[in-house]
């Protein structure tokens, strides 16, 4: 079986869940005629027709708001942003409507909302952002954000099954750079558990999304210099595989997380906290974290180049830790 | 063409708006006794919007409520102990005490969308109801309402041009009551009819006396049946008055006191009570009978209330995720095959018949067309249908007096309207945040008591104790 692209592999997740199911159906911003910006769903509105896939005008609150209705009536829809950056434009439906539905009322909101994330392809200030964390603060939503074409595809089979409100994030940097072969037929990935991506003993680099291939890059480069470290891939966000975490600790004793998201507020505060109040004495040196500086994404190519963490920002920081 | 009313629905209509004028008459009483945990939000004198137009919806249909719409909610069958439960946080009530006033729910039964504080959003949400009832072909309309403050969020454009687009079945109730907390509607939206807003989606829209029952709930009938059949959203506008201030904290001094004067002879119960009697639909004796039945009701709803347990603690953490506790399951009303390919098949291709052209089919204007606004203002607002009985109402209704207090730049109109008491123009900005009960109170009396000693105006801080409780 040939090698498909991560963006092929959402478009046959999205594909084979509305063939498999007529309660799925799509809305969002050009997504039918045209295809969808980045051509994600090229094909779906042929297939399925216009009340399945629905084009909207620029209302990033309507087709959210939209689509909670949809689910109330027990359909599963999924939302597109044109890139996650415009999930700003509906704050509010999604962290107080979507959100606080299940818990408030007792509704469930089975649908999902998706789209393009992450820098690295010169976007800008408003084509490359990661949001992820004001959602991962959301209670009553998931958050997912993965990093192989396996994934992106099995686990927005699971989003699109789930009876909450599931974000998925697809970091636009791999749409067409990371392939791989993946089984035909039906398969899902279970929300909520992290991958171990590389084994190692010295220490444990935890990451998601693009940083996940930057963190095995590094880590490769890093047991040329005898370092061995192990890569956790968190894939979602929220809820968080805390056990993952806490037993690769357990075996490396130290700790660093690598995330293209800014650094005042992203996860690895969130781990760090976690690590400290649940396995302290496991620990043999710092904490330590690889991140964005707490700016917006820059245009320039040096000016995002200096931005995003790379191979070797980790292997310089990991060689800091591993020093310990 | 009007809907007729027969006389069951006549009495119908008397027990909800009596009914639920009794009830929150109740809870002003409950909020006094520090028995109501949050804020309490009045819909006195605005009932007949609440109950004539949910009264127009048949049960397979879908509303989602404003705070004040009880009424609404009472006519799609929750009981007055639901509101009750609700206001006093309790165990029993519909959220088990996770959320108040009129926000809850039920998506299986009553099909009725809990809102949100925030104003605007139930729209696009009522269109996907509206868009997803179609879909699966089960011919349901949709209602939700929105008030003249609301009216200026983004939701509320993004949700009605959306369901424009999209020929939803949606009825929006656009209930003005002249104020959105203490900004009048002048400083809202510069029209005179709000249901003109309904031109720039290209939808029908009706203006209606909101005090009249039966105005509203034959306007609605039209624009629900209208829906039903296909033709798209309806905006339909409900003049009326807020008669209380935006919560029970607030009492509303920045009204000019003639505008509550004017209102309440325009007070919808009475009116509709000499109606019944004018057009020989009831005796004495019938409405004894209803408001027995009523106050019979509201006993039973309220001792059970009063009665019912607050939630055990640990509630608080659970329920934030459907971890299997909701089988979700689409009812269909339609053969699935044809929404399955290859039945759902087409060519993904747009066509464009007229081509977008200017000259085959005269769509746009230059910018030497557009009248100017003073001729626009003198041709006056054409939009939609308006009932006879609103048109008169309309025109003998004096202008809404606000928004002249703090500039001098108002349109020469202001001059036309009642003048705006000095000594509330004057006075400083109210300064309570929000009514949470007995916190609160003692935040309004420490409040109170410093204005006054900061302003020894012994005249004034007389008159406001009296207001207090």
């Amino acid at each position: 079986m040939a090698a498909i692209t991560m963006l092929e592999g959402i478009r046959q997740a999205i594909f084979e869940e509305m063939d498999r199911d007529p309660s799925v159906v799509a809305l969002g911003e050009d997504i039918g005629v045209y295809g969808g910006a980045f051509k994600v769903t090229e094909g779906l509105l042929a297939r399925f027709g216009p009340e399945r896939v629905i084009d909207t005008p620029i209302s990033e609150t309507a087709i959210v708001g939209a689509a909670c209705g949809m689910s109330y009536l027990g359909l599963r829809p999924i939302a597109e942003m044109q890139f996650i950056d415009f999930i700003a434009c509906c704050f509010n439906q999604v962290t107080n409507f979507v959100a606080k539905s299940h818990y408030r009322w007792g509704a469930p909101v089975p649908m999902v909302l998706r789209g393009p994330s992450g820098g690295g392809v010169h976007g800008g200030p408003f084509h490359s952002a990661n949001p992820e964390m004001y959602f991962v603060h959301t209670p009553g939503l998931k958050v997912i954000y993965p990093s192989t074409v396996y994934d992106a595809k099995g686990l927005l089979k699971s989003a699109i099954r789930d009876n909450n409100p599931v974000l998925f994030f697809e970091h636009k940097f791999l749409y067409r750079r990371v392939k791989e072969e993946i089984p035909a037929g039906d398969y899902a990935v279970p929300i909520g558990k992290a991958a171990v991506r590389r084994q190692g003993r010295d220490l444990t680099i935890i990451s998601y999304a693009a940083m996940a291939h930057t963190s095995i890059e590094a880590a490769e480069l890093l047991a040329k210099e005898g370092i061995e470290a192990e890569v956790i891939d968190l894939r979602t966000l929220l809820p968080l595989d805390r056990e993952t975490i806490l037993n690769s600790l357990k075996k490396t004793n130290k700790l660093l997380v690598v995330h293209e998201d800014t650094r005042t507020g992203g996860i690895a505060g969130e781990i760090a906290a976690l690590v400290c109040e649940s396995a302290f004495e496991e620990l043999d040196g710092p904490i330590m974290r690889v991140t964005a500086p707490d700016t917006p994404v820059p245009y320039s190519p040096p000016l995002e180049e200096r931005f995003l963490p790379n191979v070797e920002k980790v292997v310089a920081t990991a060689r800091e830790l591993a020093k310990y | 063409m009007t809907a007729p009313v027969t006389r069951q629905q006549h009495l119908d209509l008397y027990y909800y708006m009596q009914l639920n004028r009794q009830l929150e008459e109740r809870m002003v009483r409950l909020f006094r006794q520090n028995k109501i945990v949050g804020g309490l939000y009045s819909s006195l004198g605005q009932e007949a919007i609440s109950i004539g137009t949910a009264y127009a919806l048949e049960p397979r249909d879908w509303l989602a409520p404003m705070i004040r719409n009880i009424g609404s909610l009472l006519v799609k069958g929750f009981k007055p102990r639901d509101i009750f439960t609700q206001h006093m946080a309790k165990y029993t009530s519909p959220t088990r005490g996770k959320d108040g006033t009129s926000h809850f729910g039920d998506l299986k039964v009553l099909h009725t969308v809990s809102p949100i504080s925030m104003l605007g959003d139930l729209i696009p949400v009522m269109t996907g109801v509206a868009m997803a009832g179609r879909y699966l072909g089960q011919n349901i309309v949709t209602m939700t309402w929105i008030g003249d403050g609301g009216s200026s969020t983004g939701a509320f454009h993004e949700g009605l041009n959306f369901a424009a687009t999209q020929k939803a079945a949606l009825v929006l109730v656009l209930e003005n009551n002249q104020w959105a907390y203490s900004t009048p509607v002048t400083r809202q939206v510069p029209l005179k009819n709000l249901a003109d807003r309904a031109k720039a989606y290209g939808i029908d829209s009706a203006t209606v006396d909101g005090n009249d029952v039966v105005a509203v709930y034959q306007a609605t009938k039209r624009a629900v049946d209208r829906c039903r059949a296909g033709d798209g959203p309806v905006l339909i506008e409900a003049k009326t008055m807020r008669m209380k201030g935006h919560a029970q904290h607030d009492p509303a001094e920045y009204v000019p006191k003639e505008m509550f004067d004017y209102w309440k002879t325009r007070d919808p119960i009475p009116r509709y009570e000499k109606y019944l009697t004018e057009h020989k639909l009831w005796d004495a004796a019938k409405k004894a009978e209803i408001d027995t039945r009523i106050g019979r009701e509201l006993d039973a709803d309220q001792k059970f209330a009063e009665e019912s347990p607050l939630p055990p603690p640990e509630l608080a953490e659970e329920g934030a995720y459907c971890e299997g506790c909701h089988k979700i399951e689409a009812e269909w009303k339609r053969p699935k095959q044809e929404v399955i390919p290859p039945k759902s098949s087409i060519k993904a291709e747009w066509t464009a018949p007229k081509l977008g052209g200017l000259s085959l089919d005269a769509e746009f204007v230059t910018a030497a067309e557009i009248p100017s606004a003073k001729e626009a203002s003198a041709a006056g607002s054409n939009g939609g249908a308006t009932s006879p009985a609103a048109a008169a109402a309309a025109a003998s209704a004096p202008e809404p007096a606000g928004g002249s207090a703090v500039s001098g730049s108002a349109p020469a109109r202001a001059t036309e309207r009642p003048p705006v008491r000095e000594d509330v123009a004057n006075a400083p900005a109210l300064r309570v945040p929000f009514g949470r009960g007995p916190k609160d109170r003692e935040f309004e009396r420490e409040r109170t008591e410093a204005q006054h000693k900061h302003q020894g105006d012994q005249k004034r801080a007389g008159r406001s104790r009296r207001r207090k409780r």
